[in-house]
């Protein structure tokens, strides 16, 4: 059993939130400030942080999917 | 706590309902929203919603499994109306009444009207599907209020080819926000892409063919739509006992009451920060904000955190993706801290009182803007703030120990 992070990326709005929460498993692209993942698959050591990212997520652009 | 309420089923209301589970809450959890639809989001509305690039299925802020999983006794097309802190009781308008022993009250802003019929406003999906369905070529929108949503509107209307005019009573749109510069480049954005943007004109009467100027000019339009700002949903509050001042009024811990908490659009709380009361109808909030409510409803008083953003918002306007960071308004300066206006490519950055507090830029990085809300977070003094140089090149700046920038 392990997380995966869903990033829908059309749905980006390039808010940022996800970094601020997460600085290990999200950035934004340079261009257009869209999430990028770095990290799909994040240890248990991170999953609150992505908890806290998924949730701020203004744009509900990001979902965990338990596998 | 075995029985929390949520009034309120927007984006607040959602955030607290899943932030009282994900902290352990395991009681009975009611959410209560006005509106038949499941928690949607509003940005798209002005924008990928209004040009017809996305559908409402597009718009769900959960999808009905996981809104499933949350175990919600949820409560949709239910409006509250009043508020018993003594029985510890909301009260709906069917004449129901729903007790509690917390309750987190996220019910929201609604626009404010002018005294006619048959004009558009922006809030619901319900507005957006009619007034979308009214733009285009041959189209003439006429928007009243060049504010952010006004100018967003203005901005997507265009795009799809309608002819529009903004009608906006200041000289310069958004200049008590952002500041007359920066007014100035969004007023030109519009004019450059053939919005036929009307400043230091008041709106004074609107009827079904056009609106009436307070000048007595007559200006002739199929639609109307009007963007002049928003009131919060407090009149259900209004034999509570609880204090009502353009929005429901909290501590730093958005705490209105005890066991009462407030969050998004409706809620005016201390921000300890900016050391100020702010109300703030901005996205990113309405969650932030929602989250550190049901977290603060559930701890120990002496584990609760104060509430002490900094806020945040963007909007999509033409080619412009407009971001802010910090308290903007009743700014006492601004200057251009990075790049050039007329590129639109810039930051600018604000002073009030002694100290910097907000940002705004358009076309920069991500990274650059992350860099100043660092700044803003650790209250960087003015006089430390890096300027743009005469030639519009941006600084280089090494200090960071200052808290300010690379």
């Amino acid at each position: 059993m392990h997380v995966e992070v869903e990033l829908d990326e059309p749905k980006c709005v390039a808010a940022g939130q996800c970094v601020l929460a997460a600085p290990d498993v999200f950035d934004q692209r340079d261009e257009d400030g869209v999430a990028v993942l770095l990290d799909d698959r994040p240890g248990p050591a991170l999953l609150d942080d992505v908890k806290e990212a998924a949730a701020l997520c203004p744009a509900a652009a990001i979902r965990l999917v338990e596998r | 706590m075995r029985r929390i309420v949520v009034v309120g089923a927007s984006a607040a209301g959602l955030a607290a309902a899943e932030t009282l589970r994900r902290e352990g809450y395991d009681g009975t959890l009611t959410l209560i929203g006005d509106e038949l639809l499941l928690p949607y989001d509003r940005p798209p509305l002005s924008k990928q919603f209004l040009t017809g690039q996305w559908e409402s299925g597009r718009l769900a802020l959960r999808d009905t499994a996981d809104l499933h999983a949350l175990g919600l006794d949820l409560r949709l097309g239910t409006t509250a109306t009043g508020l018993d802190t003594t029985a510890r009781a909301v009260r709906l308008a069917n004449g129901a009444t729903v007790p509690y022993d917390g309750l987190v009250i996220a019910t929201g802003v609604r626009p404010r009207r002018l005294p006619s019929e048959n004009t558009h406003v922006l809030r619901t999906l319900h507005d957006a599907l009619a007034l979308r369905e009214r733009l285009g070529h041959g189209r003439r929108l006429l928007v009243v209020g060049a504010g952010f949503l006004g100018a967003e509107v203005a901005a997507t209307a265009s795009a799809l080819g309608t002819s529009v005019t903004l009608f906006e009573p200041a000289a310069v749109p958004l200049a008590q926000v952002v500041g007359t510069e920066v007014g100035q480049v969004f007023a030109r954005a519009h004019r450059e892409h053939g919005v036929n943007l009307r400043t230091g004109v008041t709106v004074s009467r609107v009827t079904e063919v056009g609106v009436s100027l307070s000048d007595g000019e007559f200006v002739e339009g199929d639609e109307v739509l009007v963007a002049v700002g928003s009131r919060p949903n407090t009149e259900w509050l209004a034999d509570s006992g609880l204090t009502v001042d353009d929005g429901l009024v909290c501590d730093a811990y958005c705490q209105a009451a005890p066991d009462i908490y407030a969050a998004g659009d409706v809620a005016r709380w201390h921000n300890p920060l900016f050391a100020t009361t702010m109300r703030i109808e901005h996205r990113t909030n309405a969650t932030e904000q929602a989250m550190a409510a049901a977290r603060n409803l559930l701890a120990a008083p002496e584990a609760r955190k104060p509430f002490a953003p900094v806020p945040y918002f963007w909007s999509d306007q033409y080619d412009m993706k407009i971001q802010a960071y910090g308290y903007l308004r009743g700014h006492d300066e601004v200057a251009v801290v990075e790049g050039d206006l007329r590129e639109r490519r810039f930051v600018v950055a604000y002073r009030t009182g002694d100290r910097l507090t907000g940002v705004l830029g358009v076309g920069v990085t991500p990274k650059t803007l992350r860099g100043w809300r660092q700044a803003l977070t650790s209250g960087t003094p003015w006089h430390e703030v890096p300027r743009v140089n005469g030639t519009g090149t941006p600084p280089t700046v090494e200090s960071t120990a200052t808290g300010v920038p690379r």
